[in-house]
């Protein structure tokens, strides 16, 4: 697999060609279907602990994630495509982590935000009941470093997170594309 | 992992709320027995964020074990920090100088007020009003922003050091927060409009989830929880720490015991943290910072308890050390372990719709309890 | 009531418990009573219901590991008088029994729910004795103890 790693300048993939009474748009089906479900991408409310925080801060009015298209945070995981993993995750709340990624439907995609997500961050010493690092139970495709990681952290792991899609390099869209 | 405790009759529904729900506690699982839509009995599950942080702190320095304590409490992230330094404080006996004390008490109030404007905006929306959110978001955003400008964080910052405060506050302190207090004085009157005195809101809060003064008592509660069935337990008035005896503020009580009487404590909270902010802002003596203390800190044996009062009730520190760089051992008296204590006993006999608001004004932060 | 009239009515009241001042300089060093495990309940009775003391609050319990015993230590409060003191009881190690008292105060349950689970601790008559914070399975284990080794999970520094 080689990684293509030219940037889509474009807003809208593919290319227009004016012709009488119309127009003729010359595209890949990949291409275009990756741009919708990039700019659509419902979150689920996920949060233990602090890093929660600063995701509701990103869902007010100052930094607004709506603008992107997140702006429908489900309840439910059937409705849900994106989790953002907010805060630490413990033996005990594995299974229920686990059962929620098997209960979104696919094409779902993954974000451990913040130190305690990735790796356990400060709880990583000393102690007996935290997972050191969510990528242990589901596999993650955005890290977000910080502790709490700014708010416009994470709005810089959500355009990624689209840039990938874009690209077609998710664990996802590698996995169904090998198939 | 539910499991049978009690007994259940003929026809009762067994429903989880959580751990994952948007009421934006936290993680909290509570196993609801129901006989149509009354509740009989409310079990609550905890642990799922428990990060032991207890015994992690047996193997941290006493400089190093704040930083986990602004991240149990996290709305109250500098009140925590300082329950933990005035607590090391005692132990080394030293004496911290008053530019200190009136940073420390300053930072507090702000934490309290960004800590309520929270609990505001996110009860609004478990009832079902999203507007209240952004409004109290947007206020939040401005005491944020001007924390993050003395401290560099704006959610866990660790500006609380055993000694004092780590480092001065930035020339543009006190100009902000004056420009922020009279900005608040104006928007508490647009709170009022909205939420307070909404007909709907006013509905599903009284007469709901009624705690008497005796059961408070016995429970365990505190802060507002206890404030609005009458009990007198503010540790800014009965135990004072810093400069709070020398100022000018009153202890909210009501004595209603529904859930509107717990919401009016902290509505009324929020205009006497104004009160003492204006009280201040003018007024930070000159001199140190920090006190000076040694870069090792080695408390003597013994044991050592401090409280202090955090935006939901009393937060105790019981340090039991052996005269080593470590403590021996930690208790974190956390004020939602007992408040969370009392929703079965308000509980029984509301609807689920009462449930929710009960939870809102009893106002939990699960990473608190589960510690 | 001040300390030293604490310690003449208890010293008064309960003839076989001990005495001792704390340590803490600034409030002037709490009052610490050292009972005997097995009478805990009638001295915990007499101290909520003497008109003269009546401590209804208790607000921080928990449990400390020497490592030749274990200490049950309650902080006990009252409302009315606003005075505070500090009881502490002796367990043995390889059996620790205490009796419970969320029937005096109720805030009692969880937390002795939670020195259970973290200390080993058994509260004799208590109404629901099982696991709080920890998942199921680590019954046994109590992880607050000096000696609990756990290579799976912790990682020393």
């Amino acid at each position: 697999m080689d990684l293509n790693l030219q940037k889509t300048k474009q807003d809208f993939p593919g290319q227009v060609h004016e012709t009488p009474g119309g127009g003729i748009v010359l595209s890949k089906l990949d291409d275009v279907i990756n741009w919708a479900r990039s700019n659509s991408l419902w979150p689920l409310t996920f949060a233990t602990s602090c890093c929660g925080i600063e995701m509701m801060a990103v869902a007010s009015a100052k930094y607004d994630f709506s603008r992107f298209g997140f702006e429908v945070a489900r309840a439910t995981p059937r409705q849900a495509d994106v989790i953002i993993i907010a805060g630490t995750i413990v033996n005990k709340m594995g299974p229920v982590l686990k059962r929620l990624y098997d209960q979104m439907a696919d094409p779902k995609y993954v974000i451990a935000m913040g130190a305690c997500a990735i790796s356990g961050g400060p709880f990583f010493y000393n102690t007996y009941s935290v997972v050191k690092g969510a990528d242990h139970i589901i596999p993650v495709d955005v890290y977000i470093a910080g502790c709490p990681p700014r708010p416009e952290a994470l709005l810089h792991a959500l355009i990624s997170l689209q840039d990938k899609i874009k690209r077609g390099l998710t664990r996802e869209q590698i996995k169904s594309g090998k198939d | 992992m539910v499991e049978e405790v009690g007994t259940t009759t003929e026809g009762d529904l067994i429903i989880n709320v959580g751990p994952q729900h948007p009421a934006t506690h936290g993680v909290l699982h509570l196993v609801i027995t129901l006989n149509g839509e009354t509740i009989k009995k409310v079990e609550p599950h905890l642990g799922f964020i428990h990060r032991s942080i207890e015994k992690m702190c047996e193997s941290l320095t006493y400089r190093q074990f704040i930083y986990v304590t602004s991240r149990m409490d996290y709305l109250s992230a500098h009140i925590n920090n300082h329950g933990c330094a005035l607590c090391v404080e005692k132990g080394l006996q030293v004496e911290i100088p008053a530019r200190a004390q009136v940073i420390r008490v300053l930072m507090d109030e702000l934490t309290r007020l960004a800590s309520h404007e929270l609990w505001w905006g996110a009860m609004a929306m478990d009832l079902g009003a999203f507007t209240p959110f952004f409004h109290a978001f947007r206020e939040r955003e401005t005491i944020n922003d001007i924390m993050e400008e003395t401290c560099g964080a704006r959610l866990t910052m660790n500006y609380m050091v055993p000694g004092g405060v780590m480092q001065d506050i930035h020339p543009n302190f006190q100009r902000r927060v004056k420009e922020f207090i009279e900005l608040y004085k104006r928007k508490i009157g647009e709170y009022d409009e909205m939420v307070t005195g909404n007909i709907i809101f006013q509905n599903r809060m009284k007469g709901v989830g009624y705690l008497s003064k005796e059961d408070a008592i016995s429970y365990g509660c505190t802060g507002p929880t206890g404030r609005g069935s009458g009990l007198s337990c503010d540790i800014r008035k009965l135990y004072p720490y810093e400069v709070y005896d020398k100022l000018e503020f009153d202890e909210i009580t009501e004595t209603g015991g529904d859930s509107f009487a717990r919401y009016m404590v902290r509505i009324r909270e929020m205009q006497q943290s104004v009160r003492i902010i204006e009280q201040l802002i003018d007024n930070i003596p000159e001199g140190d910072f920090q006190a000076k203390t040694k870069a090792v800190l080695k408390l003597p044996k013994g044991e050592f308890y401090s409280r202090v009062e955090t935006a939901r009730g009393e937060f105790g520190v019981y340090i039991v050390s052996e005269g080593g760089t470590t403590p021996y051992r930690i208790k974190f008296r956390s004020p939602g372990f007992s408040n969370l204590s009392v929703l079965d006993h308000i509980a029984r006999g509301g609807k689920i719709g009462d449930l929710i608001a009960m939870m809102g004004t009893l106002d939990l932060v699960i990473p608190d309890i589960d510690r | 009531m001040l300390n030293e009239d604490l310690k003449a009515k208890i010293t008064e009241l309960f003839p076989g418990s001990t005495i001792d001042e704390g340590n803490d300089p600034a409030a002037a060093g709490w009052v610490n009573v050292n009972v005997e495990a097995n009478n805990w309940l009638p001295v915990a009775t007499q101290l909520r219901s003497d008109l003269s003391l009546q401590f209804d609050y208790l607000f921080c319990l928990t449990c400390i590991d020497w490592k030749t015993h274990l200490t049950m230590v309650y902080h006990l409060s009252s409302t009315k008088f606003r005075h505070n003191i500090v009881v502490k009881a002796k367990l043995d190690r390889t059996i620790p029994e205490i009796e419970t008292v969320c029937h005096i105060w109720r805030t009692a349950n969880f937390h002795e729910r939670e020195v259970y689970e973290m200390f080993g601790v058994n509260f004799l008559n208590h109404p629901d004795l099982r696991l709080l914070i920890l998942p199921d399975g680590w019954e046994g284990k109590n992880p607050m103890r000096k000696d609990f080794e756990d290579p799976v999970n912790m990682i020393r520094l």
